[in-house]
């Protein structure tokens, strides 16, 4: 029996790394500290439209809904967070990397982001952006400890610093480590946003239609007790 | 009565109909919360329907368009995630409903004679709910539907000499594509739903014909008044709807709750992997299904061969069907029969247990869990014709109780 135990290891290890550590215990996965608010959502996007949306798109997010659900004004929206590619206010949000020609440049396109915090999870994904480091025997320098032989490089590296194998730190960012923390964290916010963004709807709305329903709730109890009190009667 | 109603009553029986499933059906008085789920099931299917004419009226049915436009429903349409959230939620919550119904007919003897036929029926609403259920979450095409739907219909390849041209035949081709979903969406909206819908009106008109059980497993209709109607009966109009409207508060409560605060329930509802869009090139480590089917699911894992895991796995779903005629006691109720009790609980206690291992990643350390869970489950039904006759029962009394 346990012969087949390290076959399924590594048959779910080759799948996806991340989980099979996850089994195993070995990854110590962090938790992104922040409060899932618009603001934090509104400085993810920016930093996510500097550094991430060259390569990847959110395509099921439209740019107006910047505006419409979080309040960010409409010439910022199109100033900071469009790309000049042809992006439209109205349209998607769709990187401007041909999808053959990135599959040429990284072995495989990079992924579509829209629904990659419900699929995998907030803090895989913080845990990810955080553990890259330097190794010379891959094609783009950059390998992850949660995602071994990953196709991404550390394109946050000028950022929060590039650290060997081991660890150790090889140059220092230009971020201090905890603001280079709240930066990643504030990208993880954008990513929860944009994979569900009726939340902040959904929030706004929860308490009136739970408290009107406890409203009925509460009526309909009167009106039961009013009808069965003749019962109670009756014996 | 007004001229309007003469008119009416002439051509259609509605006050007739009224007075014999409302106002003149005479209910036992002592119902508890467990007599909730039925009106709340007959509620979900409404919620069903309506929210699924929604989600229909955007949805293409094709293998490039199905998961881009259900996430079009999720993104660009007004209201789009609300409706798709109480389709998805709802099932959840009425397969909690379908099993809370179902423990509360076996725990008081509900599916005893005279009510076979209420419970015959009502099991195979709850088979065409699991077959709808499938078929209608293929529909999103995520990763999800796409392998559920290819390791399902593979288990129709198992029929003997025809089983290949079936597997073909239900997916529309060699493989999962639009054809399946095609398909899938007429069965789920079409053919499917309407015999739900035919099978619920009969297992209601089956019920009032005989009548409903109470907790205490008595017959009413035997103590009678000098009127002629059942001393421990009330008329199910208007004090149990009014009753049920109540129920339906607080479920309506939970069910927004759900909605608006955990609409995935931390991925039990709601897969992670529905939010990858389907891709034969991946393979799913962890294809699992929905929590309500996975009992079936960890009983067929739990025998290491293809077909007699099938034949488990067949067993234990058709096997309940046998139930009125396995039980040889003449009381009913589990109130008066604490060994009949304790077994339904094991038994249901196993079922849950399957529900979790199933789940789980087919790793061997649950392998022995499975094959307990399996055992003391499907055990319930072979002791059952036995411990019925021998077991010691209580007094049970005249009237209601409670």
């Amino acid at each position: 029996m346990s012969r087949y135990r390290y076959v399924w290891f590594l048959l779910v290890s080759m799948l996806v790394p991340g989980l099979a550590f996850a089994a195993g215990d070995t990854v110590h996965w962090m938790t992104p500290h922040y409060t899932f608010n618009r603001t934090t959502v509104i400085a993810g996007a920016r930093y996510f439209a500097d550094h991430c949306m060259a390569c990847h798109s959110v395509s099921s997010l439209r740019y107006e809904y910047l505006t419409a659900d979080l309040g960010m004004p409409k010439k910022e929206v199109k100033k900071d967070i469009m790309l000049p590619n042809g992006a439209a206010f109205k349209k998607t949000i769709v990187s401007p990397m041909p999808p053959d020609m990135a599959a040429k440049w990284f072995g495989k396109p990079p992924p579509d982001l829209s629904h990659m915090d419900r699929y995998l999870g907030s803090k895989f994904i913080y845990t990810y952006l955080l553990s890259f480091y330097w190794d010379p025997a891959r094609p783009s320098g950059w390998n992850n400890y949660v995602f071994p032989m990953v196709a991404m490089p550390n394109v946050l590296a000028p950022w929060g610093g590039t650290v060997g194998p081991k660890g150790q730190v090889i140059y220092p960012g230009k971020l201090s480590p905890a603001e280079y923390h709240k930066k990643v964290a504030d990208v993880v916010a954008f990513l929860r946003y944009a994979s569900d963004p009726s939340y902040f709807k959904r929030m706004a709305l929860g308490p009136y239609v739970i408290g009107i329903l406890l409203l009925f709730t509460i009526l309909a109890y009167l009106l039961k007790t009013a009808y069965w009190i003749d019962l109670k009667k009756k014996g | 009565m007004s001229r309007f109603s003469v008119w009416i009553n002439k051509r259609l029986p509605l006050d007739e109909t009224v007075k014999e499933h409302l106002t003149e059906y005479f209910a036992p008085r002592n119902f508890n919360i467990l007599y909730y789920a039925g009106s709340l099931l007959l509620l979900m299917i409404v919620i069903q329907l309506v929210s699924g004419f929604f989600l229909l009226s955007h949805y293409d049915p094709t293998s490039q368009g199905a998961f881009e436009s259900v996430q079009g429903i999720m993104y660009d349409t007004k209201w789009g995630w609300l409706i798709r959230y109480m389709h998805v939620d709802g099932v959840s919550l009425m397969f909690i409903l379908l099993y809370a119904h179902m423990f509360r007919g076996l725990l008081y003897g509900s599916h005893r004679a005279p009510r076979e036929l209420v419970w015959t029926i009502g099991y195979i609403i709850y088979l065409l709910m699991m077959a709808e259920a499938f078929v209608g979450y293929v529909l999103p095409f995520g990763n999800l539907s796409y392998w559920a739907g290819e390791v399902i219909t593979s288990i129709i390849h198992a029929v003997p000499v025809i089983g290949p041209p079936l597997t073909t035949l239900a997916r529309g081709g060699p493989g999962i594509g639009t054809a399946t979903l095609q398909r899938f969406l007429a069965l789920h909206v079409v053919l499917f739903f309407l015999i739900i819908l035919a099978a619920i009106a009969m297992h209601i008109v089956a019920l009032h014909r005989v009548g409903s059980n109470n907790p205490d497993g008595i017959d009413i209709k035997k103590n009678k008044g000098a009127d002629g109607k059942p001393l421990d009966g009330i008329p199910f109009h208007p004090y149990y709807t009014v009753k049920d409207l109540f129920g339906v508060g607080v479920f309506l409560t939970i069910f927004v709750t759900i909605i608006f605060y955990a609409p995935t329930m931390h991925g039990i509802f709601m897969e992670r992997t529905t939010f990858l869009a389907a891709n034969p090139m991946v393979s799913l480590p962890d294809v699992t299904p929905p929590w309500y089917l996975s009992p079936y699911y960890a009983m067929l894992r739990a025998v290491p061969n293809k077909y007699y895991g099938i034949a488990i796995m067949i067993t234990s779903v058709l096997l309940p069907f046998l139930l009125p005629w396995l039980d040889r006691n003449p009381v009913r109720s589990s109130r008066y029969r604490p060994v009949y009790k304790t077994m339904l609980i094991v038994a249901g206690v196993s079922f849950i247990t399957l529900a979790w291992v199933g789940e789980q990643p087919p790793l061997p350390k649950y392998f022995m869990i499975e094959r307990v869970a399996t055992a003391l489950y499907l055990g319930f039904y072979i002791l059952l014709p036995i411990m019925s006759r021998i077991e010691p029962t209580r007094p049970v009394p005249e009237r209601v109780t409670g």
